[in-house]
């Protein structure tokens, strides 16, 4: 790739106060409108990856809840008396749950990596000023907020129409007719409906910005494949967002005309069925696991070739082993399903369809290990994020072989196994590669660098936490204890006492994580443009750290 | 606390001594509750054919790994060569994994249809039982019209638990079935999604409103079996826990007789031919 077509752009930004030349001044950083009207794709990336920071704090809190809970049977937060009752009964610990899986998902995975992530590095990695409809890429944003003040008031409004229990407590899947009038007859579950339809409207918005920059703008001789494996795993995503959605969109519309216009598309009573709400959901439900894991295989792929100094073992087999988990992520969805008593054949294809997924990431594992075969490996932060994800990821997809197979999931299903599995795919997968690109690009975005020593120590405790949290859960699915229980019976009690043991540790791992950042924002050692060496090679690396508010006046060409 | 601890670990063994198919999580237990059916047991030897292949995947990969890392740092290989392509090692990894994806499918399916496929017997070696989940416990009906028997199955609460019954586990009036028998069940549900768990039976099913779903299966020992509502339904999802009792075909007739009379009586027999006694006592509170 050119280097110096842009480094003499970049330069230019770097003195554009110096000269006046150019229109756009730097807008001061407490400037309320630099952030409420932002149209810079790089301010928007920072503005959710705080929104996903806050949320995910909130979110981490409430999963503390429930292993705090879970630490001993009987009932310790949510007997109606801990903290004066503070905590209310069984139906707030549902909707604790409920809240940590919607949370988690709609407000901290999915902004961080696509909104954070996306929005900084896709423009900067294809060669781009910005994204391609900045203005729309505002609104994306900022109905992030909104959706999140809606799904956090429905925690206080009533969840039946009459007695005094708040909030919905009937799971992030929202099944009916739990999430219909004859489980939640009261506003909080039409607040939640509410609250998702303005975050998939925020999610379908960025996913089409992403999709029309991508291929519309990549700088000039950056062909679809010579572009960076992190903007193919956002291109996949976007595509993902724009097909998945909007089915997503429609179950929560029927859904809503069920609890407020008398239709009857999922009551039973009226000739509706509530399977078929299970089949629009998880048909946005399975992509939605591959849109919140795809943009960290893209930034672990950089992440390894970097400190590797090697470019990615079979680039073209990563971007297409991509295009395929996305599509066959479309066609596995009743998967998760196969207790709503479906036909056998229809199990049987399901068991084969699922099975497939496993060759192309089996391809990305392999790959990654074989860039790092050969390769001159230096152990920085963001690297011990990278490995610790591939082996993570290997333990998460390979219980997910075991749970494809519909005679075992049988006795699997709703269990504490599947609570694990998805935990070491998303809370040990999605959440490592989060970090992983947080520390890799830390320096980039912020423009100063973070201290070694914290990050290092965030790794080892959040590394060996999280396996203590969600090792052991599959020990406990295995002997039967089902999912979103608030109590069980005493032969449970050892696993869960270290499963909360293990949330305590992963708690002393983000505790160095916003030490680190604190450290960080006093210390304020200015960042090199490109503090990883030879091995970093991608666009963003020729620009200063952090980067022109405007980038790339002049493309960069790339050969 | 200390001595519950010194309980638990005492518990496998009483259950052991106790005689009996008792079907029961164990502390600490790292496995599958132990099977109590035929099919049961092949799902657990087709689960343990697979852990093997996932642990040996997952050695493998970590295996590389540490290789990649000891041999390849900085310090190991200052010089990284540059090459991005070997077609031989893509085809294999390629290959290889859809290789053993045949294979666990090969051993998944009539796994499946064995579940899942009614087997074809004899009409009076069937036993059919219809199941209902409410919002929050199990309603279980034998027969039909005036000669049916039809009863409620709740939580005992951790304040009432008698010898023997388990906290969190323990019903007032369990479902009781046949040894020997095809028992069919046809589960349904009157207000919200639940799911008739069991996992000695390694099986469940969702009891959906609208829908009837059917499950078999076929115990050949008497026993007490515990499974617990598997679909979240609400404040007290975890507060309908399932009992299964098993018994000798003659004891489950008079059973049946006793019950239709007056369920007390019912389970006043149970309590009689098939006591609790104190082996499970340790588990209960």
């Amino acid at each position: 790739m050119s280097t110096e077509a842009h480094h003499g752009a970049a330069d230019d930004h770097g003195h554009a106060h110096d000269h006046g030349h150019d229109d756009h001044h730097d807008p001061k950083w407490y400037s309320p409108s630099r952030w409420l009207f932002s149209t810079n794709h790089k301010d928007i990336g920072t503005l959710y990856l705080i929104f996903a920071l806050f949320a995910g704090i909130v979110g981490t809190a409430f999963s503390g809840f429930m292993r705090v809970e879970l630490m001993e049977p009987g009932l310790q937060l949510f007997d109606g008396k801990a903290f004066g009752g503070f905590f209310g009964n069984e139906h707030d610990y549902n909707v604790i749950t409920t809240m940590h899986g919607l949370i988690m998902i709609f407000f901290m995975v999915m902004p961080a990596l696509i909104g954070g992530f996306g929005n900084w590095f896709v423009p900067l990695m294809i060669g781009a000023p910005d994204m391609a409809m900045p203005r729309m890429n505002n609104i994306s944003f900022w109905l992030l907020p909104a959706s999140f003040f809606l799904l956090v008031l429905s925690m206080f409004v009533p969840a039946q129409a009459t007695g005094d229990a708040t909030g919905f407590g009937g799971g992030w899947v929202l099944y009916p007719p739990l999430s219909g009038t004859a489980g939640h007859s009261g506003p909080a579950m039409d607040l939640v409906i509410l609250s998702l339809h303005v975050a998939g409207i925020s999610s379908i918005l960025g996913a089409i910005n992403f999709i029309v920059t991508i291929l519309n703008m990549r700088a000039p001789g950056m062909t679809l494949h010579k572009m960076p494996l992190f903007a193919w795993s956002m291109l996949v995503t976007a595509f993902l967002l724009v097909l998945a959605l909007p089915v997503l969109a429609g179950a929560l519309t029927m859904l809503l005309t069920d609890r407020n216009f008398g239709s009857k598309f999922f009551v039973p009573a009226g000739g509706g069925d509530p399977v078929m709400f299970q089949h629009l959901f998880w048909f946005f439900g399975h992509p939605e696991v591959y849109i919140m894991i795809l943009p960290g295989f893209g930034i672990v792929s950089h992440v390894v070739s970097t400190f590797s100094r090697k470019p990615v073992f079979g680039y073209l087999a990563m971007a297409y082993a991509m295009a395929a988990i996305g599509i066959i992520g479309f066609i596995v969805w009743a998967h998760h399903m196969y207790t709503v008593g479906m036909n056998v054949n229809l199990k049987a294809y399901f068991v084969a369809a699922t099975m497939v997924i496993a060759v192309p990431t089996g391809v990305k594992i392999f790959s990654w290990i074989a860039t790092m075969w050969g390769g001159s490996i230096e152990f920085k932060v963001p690297m011990l994020w990278a490995i610790g994800f591939i082996f993570l990821f290997t333990v998460g997809g390979v219980t997910g072989v075991v749970l494809a197979n519909a005679g075992v999931d049988h006795a699997l299903h709703d269990t504490y196994y599947v609570v694990a599995h998805f935990h070491y795919v998303l809370s040990l997968g999605a959440v490592f590669t989060l970090f992983c690109g947080w520390y890799y690009w830390f320096e980039k975005i912020w423009g100063v660098k973070y201290n070694g020593v914290l990050a290092g120590l965030h790794f080892w405790f959040m590394f060996i936490g999280s396996n203590m949290i969600f090792f052991p859960q599959h020990f406990l699915g295995l002997q039967g204890m089902p999912r979103r229980y608030v109590d069980y019976t005493p032969a449970f009690e050892q696993w869960h006492y270290w499963s909360t043991m293990g949330y305590f540790v992963m708690l002393v791992g983000m505790a160095f994580f916003f030490l680190s950042l604190v450290e960080a924002a006093i210390r304020r050692r200015k960042a090199e443009a490109n503090p990883w060496g030879e091995g970093a090679t991608t666009l963003e690396w020729t620009l200063s750290s952090p980067p022109p508010f405007h980038q790339f006046n002049d493309l960069p060409r790339v050969r | 606390m200390r001595s519950r601890k010194r309980l638990f670990a005492a518990l496998p063994v009483l259950l052991l001594g106790s005689g009996g198919a008792h079907a029961a999580p164990v502390p600490g237990g790292i496995n599958f509750q132990a099977a109590a059916t035929d099919t049961a047991q092949r799902v657990h030897e087709f689960h343990d054919t697979v852990l093997v292949i996932i642990a040996a995947i997952t050695v493998f990969v970590t295996a590389l790994l540490i290789w990649v890392m000891v041999r390849y740092n900085r310090r190991a290989n200052p010089k990284a060569s540059q090459f991005s392509h070997n077609t031989v090692v893509e085809v294999l990894w390629t290959v290889i994994p859809v290789l053993i994806l045949v294979f666990i499918a090969y051993r998944s399916f009539p796994l499946l249809y064995e579940q899942d496929v009614f087997p074809e017997v004899a009409e009076n070696e069937v036993v059919d039982v219809k199941v209902y989940g409410r919002q929050w416990f199990w309603s279980y009906i034998y027969g039909e019209g005036d000669e049916a028997l039809e009863y409620d199955s709740n939580m005992v609460p951790a304040d009432a638990l008698a010898a023997g019954q388990v906290a969190q586990l323990s019903v007032d009036y369990p479902m009781v079935v046949p040894v020997g028998k095809h028992v069919r069940l046809s589960v349904t549900a009157s207000d919200v999604i639940h799911s008739w768990a069991m996992p000695a039976f390694a099986l469940k099913t969702d009891a959906i409103p609208g829908r009837l779903n059917q499950l078999w299966f076929k115990v050949d020992e008497p026993g007490v079996f515990y499974g617990q509502c598997s679909e979240l339904c609400g404040q007290r999802h975890a507060y309908m826990p399932i009992e299964v009792r098993v018994l000798p075909e003659d004891q489950y007739l008079a059973w049946l007789e006793k019950s239709k009379a007056s369920v007390a009586d019912g389970r006043a027999y149970l309590d009689e031919v098939q006591p609790l006694g104190g082996s499970q006592l340790a588990s209960s509170n």
